[in-house]
């Protein structure tokens, strides 16, 4: 039975097929202003990717901040669950969920079931998402994907104390003023993110089993300063950290469809 | 499950935390109506449970649209606090 998980975030939309716990393909798309053009054109990608038609597919289910503008889902599911779903699928032994996205984050606490015990969300400010390091690395005039690397070239960070994305900025650019080593600043400006990430990890309680999901897993130098910062070695599934919810959602849809769910 | 609902920012840590699985077993849901901003609100989980959360809109505000109620209330006292007679609401703040 194939089923599919569409996942409309606020920066990007993401679609994937699975059967039987195989994934068949994925797709991500900017959501730009018409979120439901975005699913439905991220579908048919991954429709096409895999080789089948919408009418091979069993059934959809969507999740994310654009959830209900799928209309083409037989059900939704929260962001929380679908991220909880879809990495234990990878991480069978992770009890706590970190998915730091382009513009979000969230941390999530299960049992050994699967069941989501406890959860808290970055609700306030760009501090602890992608986009802080987008922004970070536009001020130190540094590309996105090599920021990371850069910052593992630092033997030393130095503290970045603003909370915030805005005054974070101002004092990248007084450090960059002051001639403290970009790479300093970039392994610098990776802590303090991490910061902001285990703060969320401590409030659901950590345990070592840690997975990072979400866009900003495959930044290496943010994934070793929350390894540094927890104590904790974090499971990455370099490949498609960003689907997981997707994935989460599309098990779910299947099992849904077996009768295994309310 | 417990659901924390806030943020960090410079001046501290504004988390609203409510144990959803004491909401299951409250049939009246008297928070709702004792919030005098009405930003707790009804809604149905994804295991069917009829819990309370924040609304989304408010998740970042909290610690100014709480403000006017905690004070009135005094220190480590609210509105949802004590009209939750399970003690299934906590503030971190
Ligand atoms: S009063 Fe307490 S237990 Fe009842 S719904 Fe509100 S938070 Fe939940
Ligand atoms: S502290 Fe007051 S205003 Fe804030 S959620 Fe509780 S009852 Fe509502």
């Amino acid at each position: 039975m194939i089923t599919a998980g569409v996942d409309v975030g606020n920066m990007f939309t993401k679609a994937l097929l699975q059967e039987g716990g195989r994934v068949l393909s994925y797709a991500i798309l900017a959501s730009g202003l018409d979120r439901k053009r975005a699913a439905r054109e991220t579908f048919r990608q991954a429709l096409i990717k895999a080789g089948v038609t919408e009418d091979d597919v069993c059934n959809v289910f969507s999740t994310g901040a654009g959830q209900d503008e799928v209309d083409f889902a037989a059900g939704t599911v929260t962001d929380i669950t679908a991220a909880a779903r879809g990495t234990l699928k990878i991480f069978p032994m992770a009890r706590i969920v970190a998915d730091v996205g382009a513009e979000g984050a969230k941390v999530l606490k299960t049992d050994d079931d699967g069941r989501v015990l406890g959860f808290t969300i970055n609700e306030k400010c760009a501090a602890g998402t992608g986009s802080f390091l987008e922004t970070m690395g536009r001020a130190l005039g540094v590309q996105l994907e090599e920021l990371g690397p850069l910052s593992l070239e630092a033997e030393r960070a130095v503290t970045i104390n603003a909370q915030c994305a805005v005054f974070a900025e101002s004092e990248v650019v007084s450090l960059i003023h002051a001639k403290v080593p970009r790479e300093v600043i970039a392994r610098s400006i990776h802590e303090a993110m991490a910061g902001r990430v285990s703060s969320m990890v401590r409030r659901v309680g950590l345990q070592k089993k840690l997975a990072l999901i979400g866009g900003v897993a495959r930044n290496k130098g943010f994934a070793a300063a929350l390894e540094k910062d927890l104590d904790a070695k974090l499971l990455i599934d370099d490949e498609k950290p960003e689907f997981l919810c997707a994935l989460g959602a599309a098990l779910l849809a299947a099992e849904r469809d077996a009768g295994q769910l309310p | 499950m417990i659901a924390h609902y806030g943020y960090k920012d410079g001046s501290g840590d504004f988390f609203i935390s409510i144990d959803t699985d004491k909401c299951t077993q409250c049939s009246d849901k008297p928070c709702l109506e004792a919030c005098p901003e009405k930003i707790i609100e009804l809604f149905t989980d994804d295991y069917d449970d009829e819990v309370v959360g924040i609304k989304a809109s408010e998740r970042n505000k909290i610690k100014y649209t709480c403000l006017t109620c905690k004070s009135t209330f005094g220190a480590g006292h609210a509105a949802c606090i004590e009209a939750c007679l399970l003690e299934a609401i906590e503030h971190s703040w």
